[in-house]
């Protein structure tokens, strides 16, 4: 199969999606800091049992080290980085010459979002950017990638080497033009897509119904979005505060039957196995996202408990 | 219309300091109909600056007067002679008027008594909604008569963000109120118009440099300049 598949970027993640493997990535948040170490020892954590992690850039608007420096620190550390890039911190200029810059220092991944909104984060009176929108950036870098041409219309004599991916919510709203709006990144140029965690599997169900009705799954590679829960508080604080998610009661209520501490942990994993299981079996499901928020050395036992072990090796 | 807010009294009293002779001036447009610097309003005002004064046992001469326009010559030619009498003006027109004002009167001292803070529409008594930024290239031909440049918390030009919850945008303002999200209106009625098709097209990056990233603007119409 692989002689046939003309690879885009030569990333780890495009070889194993390409492949037909069921891929599976994680997240690794930078620190509010300089200090290098955390991202390090994040990486370390995550290599091996994961086929790339993702670096957010500024996650809920809070400074951090940035997505490039860390996604290369990640990759010094064994583990390929899908470098996060927001539209709410830079513009189209700024956007383009990261992007070249982390090519040229070997990142092969990258996921274009709109981002969380200014005032969520911890400098509410910075001016956003939004220059672009999540669509707009996809397209940006598939023509710098297939075109070598800037988003003006100028040509590079070096291409960045792109896997290109976005996100997709699964759960907003209005829910029918949802699937419509990954088509939308499809045909702007996007090859993978990472979903908000899913918790509510029937809607997601309904969701991939009308995203292979629009035949969407077989152009891009979807993710399905797993957030392994820690404890009773972080589900409830997940459902009522967390935007566009969709935690259902029952889940609350399973963890918290559970005593705090360890047992609502096991029970966290355990349940991260189960919903990862029954994605896979979801047509058109092609791996699964691991969000393990600030808990990373959940993951190498979530990924081992759901089967998925080891990680497989795509030349 | 453009609307504006008055600014705290402290600090607009502050502005004072130094002088024994100001001029509360009012503009009887926009900022009279958002009810923050018509002729009322600057009376109200040069009241609260007297008073205050008065309680301070300082020597202060304050007056009041408004413009019909403060954002056109002509009708600052008709307030001239009540500004050249004051050393300080406190304006209550937008940031237009402001300007206007410390331009004709220079090298007079004009200062701004209110904030300006939107292009924006009366949606009941007392409320004004946002509704233009002058971006200077309007799509709301492809949007359903809603504006996604201003009415979007991130400007999307593409559809709403993930953040889109039962028509509400995540963005809440700072008591708390919900605002509409501008992708789930424009979805609504482009489909009671049958033309949701105008969704599914993948818009290009906004042109931003007919907006202020352009540099400041000017609008010259050739054919109405006289001969």
């Amino acid at each position: 199969m692989s002689d046939v598949v003309t690879l885009k970027a030569g990333s780890n993640l495009e070889k194993v999606l390409s492949a037909g493997k069921f891929g599976v990535t994680g997240e690794c948040g930078p620190p509010k800091s300089a200090d290098g170490g955390v991202v390090e020892k994040k990486a370390k954590t995550l290599a091996g049992c994961v086929d790339a992690v993702n670096v957010t850039d500024n996650q809920t608007a809070v400074v951090r080290i940035s997505s490039m420096a860390a996604a290369y620190i990640a990759q010094q550390n064994g583990v390929e980085a899908v470098m996060q890039m927001t539209c709410r911190d830079r513009n189209r200029l700024a956007m383009q010459a990261d992007i070249l810059g982390a090519s040229a220092l070997g990142v092969r991944n990258v996921l274009c979002l709109t981002g969380d909104h200014i005032g969520f984060g911890n400098h509410p009176q910075a001016k956003g950017v939004h220059d672009l929108d999540s669509i707009s950036l996809i397209r940006m870098y598939k023509d710098m990638r297939d075109e070598k041409r800037f988003q003006c219309g100028e040509e590079m004599d070096v291409a960045p080497a792109l896997y290109i991916g976005c996100a997709e919510n699964p759960f907003g709203d209005p829910f029918e033009f949802r699937a419509m709006r990954l088509k939308k990144k499809v045909v702007a140029g996007a090859d993978f897509v990472q979903t908000q965690g899913i918790f509510n599997i029937p809607k997601f169900k309904q969701w991939m119904e009308q995203v292979r009705a629009l035949g969407i799954h077989q152009e891009i590679k979807i993710l399905a979005g797993i957030i392994p829960i820690k404890s009773a508080g972080m589900a409830s604080y997940m459902k009522k505060n967390v935007p566009g998610m969709d935690v259902p009661q029952e889940i609350v209520d399973r963890i918290a039957a559970k005593d705090k501490g360890e047992p609502q942990q096991a029970e966290g994993k355990e349940l991260a196995v189960e919903m990862i299981k029954e994605l896979a079996e979801i047509e058109g499901v092609s791996g699964a996202h691991i969000m393990a928020i600030e808990w990373e050395a959940a993951v190498p036992e979530i990924v081992e408990a759901a089967g998925l072990m080891p990680r497989p090796a795509v030349s | 219309m453009i609307t504006a807010e008055r600014k705290p009294f402290d600090e607009i009293y502050a502005m004072t300091e130094g002088h024994d002779k100001v001029l509360v001036a009012g503009c009887d447009t926009c900022v009279a109909i958002c009810l923050t610097g018509g002729e009322k309003e600057a009376e109200i005002l040069a009241s609260e600056i007297r008073i205050k004064a008065k309680e301070e046992g300082r020597e202060l001469d304050v007056e009041h007067t408004a413009a019909i326009r403060q954002c056109e010559w002509e009708y600052l030619d008709m307030v001239a002679d009540k500004v050249n009498e004051f050393p300080l003006v406190l304006s209550m027109g937008c940031g237009i008027g402001i300007q206007s004002m410390a331009e004709k009167f220079a090298p007079k001292q004009v200062m701004p008594a209110v904030n300006t803070n939107m292009l924006g529409m009366p949606q009941e008594h007392a409320v004004w909604l946002e509704r233009c930024v002058a971006c200077g290239e309007c799509v709301i031909g492809e949007t359903a008569g809603i504006c996604p440049v201003v009415r979007c918390s991130k400007s999307l030009m593409n559809g709403p963000c993930g953040g889109s919850h039962a028509g509400l945008c995540e963005v809440v303002g700072p008591e708390g109120e919900e605002t509409e999200c501008a992708w789930a209106l424009i979805w609504e009625r482009l489909k009671a118009q049958g033309r949701e098709d105008l969704m599914l097209a993948n818009r290009a990056p906004k042109n931003w440099s007919k907006s202020s990233s352009g540099g400041p603007r000017k609008m010259v119409k050739e054919e109405a300049k006289p001969a």
